[in-house]
């Protein structure tokens, strides 16, 4: 459940960002949450729900997750690999020795405010 | 307290009634303080360098990709901002402050009863005449392990997180300025056991060390791979039960190499003190090249 301290983060982000660009109300966040991401997207959807109703910033903001899928060099066989998760073996050798590329985003890519 | 999730109930032990910790600053009544205090100077020391390039604002990049003027007051803001950028800067702060005082530090996690407390205890009686040591030890309630720690003669500190899942850098930094570990000192941060959220948050420890009992599953480096990703070390601890249990340990270790190639893994047993050596060498060579560096900063 460490969605909630990370929409927490959210929330201050969105916070800062609204002194500095003078902004009141934030309609909808694109966040990006890469695949191999600690975060399950529906799980931080619910708790942005919770934490949103408590400021006039962002009560009724929407959230937009895009999610970025996993890609990992295999060091083995030396190319660039689409991997659903960490313990996904390399689909075309088998090896193990992968290093992810993406998929491991998590950030606020924009807002749309007023 | 906050009504949502109650985080307002973390507390760093010893703290006075007024410096009530907050570790996740949703707290309404306190904004932003630690926001302010601070500025963003930080930012350069850490790999998030898009903070400075970004926060521009760009008109015409709405959802129809046009901006026209008086039809709509909405705009894009586009930030690219990591969701965990704040608790690293305090991470980063952390990482510095350390560094300039040459403190070895390690982040314990595993799953609740792998035998963190216990380990620490012996890791304890065994070092605390060669150098100084320090522990924070993170639970949601209770005080009971900083107890079992000072017991041993060391200083502890517990952090309850309230309902809190895990330690996040903030309460860390709490915690270090309370505890003031001392120069050239190692410093063990026992996290709350849980092998799923620790992974996402860097305290500014030298090492993330996931410990396994071999009384759990085998298995556990494929169910919580982030957890075995995100560690530099593997203990398997208990293993003066593995006659007893059906614990594959090569099986085990080949799980954790497959979520990451690189860590180190070690087999002992806290109870019995089998395997305790080399775990007591390594804090040894890392306490002295944390130490070491100092001595080139200084």
């Amino acid at each position: 459940m460490h969605e909630m301290s990370l929409t927490e983060g959210v929330v201050r982000i969105l916070e800062d960002q609204a002194a500095t660009h003078g902004f009141t109300r934030v309609k909808t966040i694109w966040l990006e949450i890469g695949e191999l991401s600690t975060v399950v997207p529906e799980s931080m959807e619910f708790c942005f729900g919770a934490v949103a109703k408590g400021s006039p910033l962002t009560e009724g903001a929407r959230l937009e997750i895009i999610r970025i899928p996993g890609t990992a060099w295999c060091m083995d066989c030396s190319g660039s690999v689409v991997v659903a998760s960490r313990i996904d073996l390399c689909p075309q050798c088998g090896g193990a020795k992968l290093a992810v590329t993406t998929g491991e985003e998590m950030r606020i890519k924009e807002l749309e405010v007023e | 307290m906050c009504t949502v999730c109650g985080c307002g109930d973390a507390k760093v032990e010893g703290a006075k009634v007024e410096g009530h910790i907050h570790p996740h600053s949703h707290d309404h009544d306190h904004g932003h303080d630690h926001s302010h205090d601070h500025g963003h100077s930080h930012d350069h020391d850490h790999s998030h360098p898009h903070d400075h390039d970004h926060g521009h604002i760009h008109y015409g990049q709405g959802i129809a990709g046009v901006h026209v003027p008086g039809l709509s007051q909405s705009r894009i803001v586009q930030i690219e901002q990591d969701i965990l950028g704040h608790n690293n800067d305090f991470a980063g702060r952390n990482r510095a402050w350390l560094a300039r005082h040459g403190v070895f530090a390690l982040n314990l996690v595993s799953s609740p009863g792998s035998g963190k407390t216990t380990l620490l205890c012996r890791t304890a009686e065994a070092l605390k005449a060669k150098f100084p040591l320090a522990v924070i030890e993170g639970d949601q309630q209770t005080s009971f392990d900083a107890d079992r720690i000072r017991a041993t003669g060391i200083p502890a500190l517990q952090v309850n997180t309230g309902k809190g899942c895990h330690l996040d850098a903030h309460m860390v930094e709490s915690a270090i300025e309370r505890l003031a570990p001392a120069d050239d000192s190692v410093l063990f941060i026992e996290n709350v056991g849980n092998l799923v959220c620790p992974a996402a948050f860097d305290l500014g420890e030298a090492y993330k060390v996931a410990i396994l009992s071999v009384t759990e599953g085998e298995d556990k480096p494929l169910k919580y791979p982030d957890m075995f990703h995100a560690a530099g070390m593997m203990i398997l601890n208990k293993i003066d039960l593995l006659p007893y249990c059906d614990f594959d340990v090569e099986r085990c270790i080949a799980f954790a190499r497959r979520v990451n190639p690189d860590i180190v893994v070690l087999k002992l047993s806290a109870r019995s003190g089998e395997g305790f050596d080399e775990w007591l060498a390594w804090i040894a060579e890392g306490r002295r090249r944390a130490a070491a560096a100092r001595v080139k900063v200084g």
